[in-house]
């Protein structure tokens, strides 16, 4: 009884335990200072760096299922060739596959970019999650750099260089244009994302992700629809979702910028683009649905944990709503929707939320309740909606009788032809 | 808070391997028998023309030219949204005066035609 009572207080602190326990090791092994805490902060970089790896082993296979089955396929299963109960083994054999393929390099390339861009993209989306919090404190395993979010920013749109790179370098016009295409598409959406995450932090009042957490007493997805929205259809760019996938599209770019890539190194673009789908889930968890925060995460911080990676999945699961079920943008309405929609509304959201908080300061001197100035956020964020959808609807009014107008007057010159 | 960024740069190592592993372990495993027509560039099938380094009509340029704006933007609001819990009133107001200049340019070059997909 004393031992799985020991077990239970160890288990319910898991991640600290096992750092200090190891820790507690190697200095009993008689290390020299630094060495103990360098090891076992080594240790969590590893975890850190596999573990979107191992989700995204996981997730190809349960993406090409969940795809599958909704569009009435059955996708990978174990008829033909073994590959494990409901194809669960598919991935690994593709990987095996992927790398005992021959590499077909094009004539006329740039070799260094051409053999750079897929190394940079897999390492681009792992620096991403140093500083995404596993859970409360000391069991967050990354850091928690005060620059946070901004540090995501850097390496988020470090993707753009390594696409114009592949695109570029391969001698090939299909992934020149969508180099081009590429540049168009993460440039214009880095804005709106950035704006919705000026909002966060300027009601969080720090860039800290565990700062950004803490200042979540209810979460910004019910305080800041609006902010969530539109970071959430931003970063569905960024990461080139269905709606938004024209740097590949398959059916008229062939595969956009990797065409020309073949065996391991094209599976490595496809690997960075999970990868990055899983990190954006991470941060959009963090930021709008209050990270590891739960219930009973004082009792057992390894409940933040588990909070944590369920939000997680429930947003990977919207992401492949949206992914499996939507067409593809044509590409001015792509830049329709970012220039003229999103960033717009991005601006006059921050304004008036940002207005709007300091008045709620302002009003309650003692410092507002979490649930008031949250009321009062959402209230605010529903009538901009409306505000935008009454205009959206008149300017879209317009539109209309202007074609109609064009069209009398098409058909008058025809009549006055004939 | 300089040894947070040990962390960073333990990661950094990982994150270098985890990208050159599998490219690396390819090169070890995988066939090589060259041939001039495996090497030319994909073209649906068709000889390539010419090659895919010449000058495109890049009507992304102008979208660059605004998105310059909202990036150097980012650089002044970024601070400013660190300290707003801190701000007077009058400070928060400067700095939505400052995005509605900003507003104001966007819906400008909206109004000139910049943001038509020609």
């Amino acid at each position: 009884m004393e031992f799985l009572n020991r077990l239970l207080a160890f288990l319910a602190n898991a991640i600290v335990n096992i750092g200090d326990w190891i820790q507690g090791l190697l200095v009993n092994a008689g290390l020299p200072d630094p060495w103990p805490l360098l090891i076992v902060r080594a240790i969590g970089a590893i975890v850190v760096g596999f573990f979107p790896l191992i989700v995204v082993i996981f997730l190809i296979w349960a993406y090409r299922k969940i795809s599958a089955r909704m569009q009435g396929r059955l996708g990978p299963n174990s008829s033909g060739t073994w590959a494990g109960p409901w194809g669960i083994l598919q991935t690994f054999a593709d990987a095996i596959k992927m790398i005992v393929k021959e590499d077909i390099r094009p004539q006329g390339i740039d070799p260094v970019p051409y053999n750079l861009a897929p190394v940079l993209v897999v390492f681009a989306s792992v620096m991403l999650w140093a500083v995404i919090p596993f859970g409360p404190g000391g069991a967050l395993i990354g850091t928690d750099l005060n620059i946070g979010i901004f540090y995501i920013l850097a390496f988020s749109s470090a993707a753009l260089f390594i696409f114009l790179m592949a695109g570029w370098s391969s001698n090939n016009k299909y992934a020149t244009v969508g180099a081009f295409r590429a540049v168009a598409q993460l440039v214009g959406y880095e804005i709106p994302q950035l704006l919705a995450i000026l909002t966060v932090v300027a009601v969080a009042g720090t860039m800290k992700m565990q700062g950004i957490i803490a200042a979540q007493n209810v979460i910004f997805l019910v305080a800041m629809p609006l902010t969530a929205f539109i970071f959430y259809m931003a970063t569905l760019a960024e990461i080139n979702a269905r709606p938004f996938e024209l740097l590949e599209a398959e059916s008229e770019l062939v595969c956009g910028y990797f065409v020309e890539y073949s065996g391991m190194k094209f599976g490595m673009f496809y690997l960075a683009e999970f990868m990055n789908s899983v990190a954006v889930a991470a941060i959009f968890t963090t930021l709008f649905l209050g990270g590891w925060r739960g219930p009973w995460v004082d009792v057992a911080p390894i409940l933040g944990t588990v909070w944590f990676l369920m939000k997680m999945g429930l947003v990977i699961l919207m992401w492949m709503f949206i992914q499996i079920t939507l067409p593809r943008l044509r590409i001015d309405q792509m830049l329709n929707f970012n220039w003229k929609f999103l960033t717009p509304l991005a601006i006059i959201n921050l304004c008036v939320t940002v207005l709007v908080n300091k008045g709620i300061t302002e009003a309650f001197p003692g410092g507002a309740p979490a649930w008031t100035r949250a009321g009062i956020l959402l209230a605010t964020n529903v009538l901009l909606v409306l505000i935008v959808w009454g205009f959206s609807a008149l300017g879209q009014r317009r539109t209309q009788r202007r074609m109609m107008a064009w069209e009398a007057a098409q058909t008058a010159e025809l009549e006055v032809g004939a | 808070m300089l040894e947070q960024f040990i962390f960073v740069g333990l990661l950094f190592f990982v994150a270098a391997l985890l990208g050159a592993l599998p490219p690396a372990l390819a090169w070890v495993l995988r066939p090589k028998r060259p041939h001039p027509r495996k090497g030319e560039p994909y073209e649906c099938g068709i000889y390539p023309h010419g090659e895919a380094w010449v000058q495109y009509k890049a009507q992304y340029y102008i979208f660059a030219l605004v998105f310059m704006i909202f990036d150097v933007e980012a650089v002044f609001l970024f601070p400013w949204a660190l300290v707003y819990n801190w701000l007077p009133l009058y400070a928060v107001i400067e700095g939505v005066l400052f995005l509605l200049l900003l507003l104001g340019a966007l819906v400008y070059a909206w109004r000139k035609g910049a943001l038509e997909w020609v």
